[in-house]
């Protein structure tokens, strides 16, 4: 499997920050990275991590099984996570979550019909002095009204 | 910065906060950036160590447990290579300071890094990042290669960034070696400490970012200036992360033993909408949570211990009396129902237990006898698990049930939620 030049160069980088012999912790970056490129873990992304670090596919699929933002079918163009853990629940993050819901008509891990926009509720997203607070992909929105919600999902079903 | 600063901040690590470009290293070295380390180049290990001793400096991720002796336990003479790593997989509900040292004086972190290798002859580092957090991945390579370009990295010391990918159980310092290892983050047997075993099975210093960052301010200024800036055990300030039911949430630098009371009425400007306080999350949501009238406390490790909670890692959630604290109780348990690794038992079959009594509580369908059962369930997960986490989940529920039993018993045999009756629980 052959990834892109940047992500190999950044592959290549991880590979030699880490102890000789000790290849086998760029794991979980090499995954997430992978997944950024190609769109979700796939059997092939397995296969060739296990390839490139010397380890098993057993090995590798037992670390994509434990962390959440590695998910094995692909999201939407747009992952939009909302949190509703404690300082976002206190703020109005559930209601966010809910109108996200209606709006789209999909639900948690859920992709609307056209692959545009995935959703997600997610925990604590270290956000909190400026709850309620989501992310799309890797961008961090704030203070989200209900207006902004609607305003960023008429955007991202667009864009 | 996300947030307007207040007045009765102390800007100690976040005094560069706010100048024009206060990431680059330009901007760094023009503001005393490096100096520290230069300084510390030039006294001996035990030097430095002692310095971070006498500062009083305590352990910014949730512990508590003081940093100076932390690095003492690193044995210096063994033959094994050393090294740091940086816990910033901030993950800890109520807590997003991390965020902003990295993003606005990420240098600041470097040269913390540095001095602590300085103190146990380690040769390399590693900033393990939750995967969330991926503009500080770039933030933090980019200022590391300027570092490499001006001669601090390089030169003895090499520093790299790690990402995690979702997983709160990482934040604990066994899990997260295990994570930087390549495998499922699950925690390690202790003793050994990682002081002793850590890292790619070599002695490690493991500190939270906000730990690291005070060190550069203790070199330059002495141990003694950052201890007296605090209380006595408690030196220094941090960050303090307002959050919930305030009217200027934000995260602010306050020192050590700062009266709570002033913090949520003055630094956050009082409870919103004229409401009154019900409850305080003191230090994150693994905490035992105070009522509004045992918040008349300074902020400090000792004096929260004291109240039978935790500084934790400084997330300051503030509920209002619309609050319903089942419903806080089951948001908890929710999440560390979904973060429990599932390694110990307590701890995996307990959270999923108590949110199970929690949801049919709050659904209406509560017994009385399920108070007590949430009550001793999750005493019995105390101390009988490998990492924190167990304690995490239990002790808030814990101090929920006991001194909010009058709105369990609101919600039984089929009453709805007085809270949600009365309107939305969120009225924002």
């Amino acid at each position: 499997m052959t990834f892109s030049h940047q992500l190999e160069a950044k592959l290549a980088k991880l590979m030699r920050s880490y102890p000789a012999g000790r290849e086998r912790s760029a794991l979980v970056p090499l995954l997430l990275f992978a997944q950024d490129e190609v769109g979700a873990v796939t059997p092939e992304v397995v296969e060739e991590a296990a390839r490139r670090l010397k380890i098993t596919t057993l090995e590798v699929e037992e670390v994509v099984s434990y962390y959440s933002m590695l998910h094995r079918r692909p999201l939407g163009k747009h992952h939009l996570q909302i949190c509703t853990n404690i300082s976002c629940l206190l703020t109005g993050g559930s209601e966010l979550w809910e109108q996200a819901c209606r709006r789209l008509g999909v639900g948690h891990k859920e992709v609307t019909a056209d692959g545009q926009i995935s959703l997600e509720e997610v925990e604590c997203i270290g956000a909190c002095s400026w709850a309620p607070a989501l992310q799309v992909n890797y961008d961090f929105y704030h203070q989200v009204t209900p207006e902004r919600l609607d305003r960023l999902l008429a955007e991202l079903r667009n864009v | 910065m996300y947030n307007q600063p207040s007045p009765l901040e102390t800007r100690i690590l976040t005094r560069r906060f706010g100048l024009p470009r206060s990431a680059a290293i330009e901007t760094y070295l023009a503001h005393e950036g490096y100096q520290a380390y230069e300084k510390a180049r030039g006294m001996t290990p035990e030097a430095i160590i002692e310095e971070v001793k006498t500062s009083a400096l305590r352990g910014r991720g949730g512990a508590g447990f003081p940093a100076g002796m932390k690095w003492s336990f690193v044995p210096r003479a063994s033959s094994k290579p050393k090294y740091i790593v940086v816990n910033a997989d901030e993950s800890e509900p109520g807590t997003c300071k991390d965020r902003l040292l990295m993003e606005n004086d990420p240098h600041q972190l470097i040269e913390g890094m540095l001095i602590a290798a300085l103190a146990v002859d380690a040769r390399a580092g590693y900033i393990y990042i939750r995967g969330e957090y991926r503009y500080l991945i770039e933030i933090m390579d980019r200022a590391i290669a300027e570092a490499y370009q001006h001669g601090f990295l390089g030169r003895g010391f090499d520093a790299y960034t790690h990402t995690g990918a979702g997983a709160y159980e990482c934040g604990e310092e066994s899990a997260l070696l295990e994570s930087l290892e390549g495998k499922r983050g699950i925690p390690r047997i202790r003793p050994p400490f990682p002081a002793v075993v850590g890292a790619f099975q070599c002695p490690t210093v493991l500190n939270n970012v906000e730990t690291y960052c005070a060190v550069p301010w203790i070199i330059l200024r002495g141990g003694g200036a950052f201890a007296e800036l605090g209380t006595p055990k408690n030196g220094g300030t941090r960050l303090f992360c307002l959050s919930g039911h305030v009217n200027r949430p934000g995260v602010y630098e306050l020192p050590l033993g700062f009266p709570l009371l002033k913090m949520i009425h003055e630094v956050g400007g009082g409870i919103r909408n004229g409401n009154r306080l019900k409850a305080v999350i003191p230090g994150g949501s693994s905490c035992p949570l105070l009522k509004a009238e045992e918040a008349d406390l300074p902020m400090d490790y000792d004096s929260l211990a004291k109240a039978r909670s935790m500084l934790g890692s400084g997330g300051v959630v503030i509920m209002d009396e619309t609050t319903c604290m089942v419903k806080v109780a089951l948001r908890i348990m929710r999440f560390y129902a979904h973060e429990s690794c599932g390694w110990c038992i307590p701890c995996r079959e307990g959270t999923n237990w108590l949110r199970k009594l929690l949801e049919r509580f709050h659904d209406g369908m509560g017994r009385s006898s399920d108070i007590v059962l949430i009550g001793s369930l999750a005493k019995n997960m105390l101390g009988r698990t490998f990492c924190p986490l167990g304690d995490a989940a239990a002790l808030p529920t814990i101090s929920i049930v006991e001194k909010f039993a009058a709105e369990f018993e609101a919600h039984l045999e089929g009453r709805p939620c007085p809270f949600e009756e009365a309107g939305r629980l969120v009225m924002a």
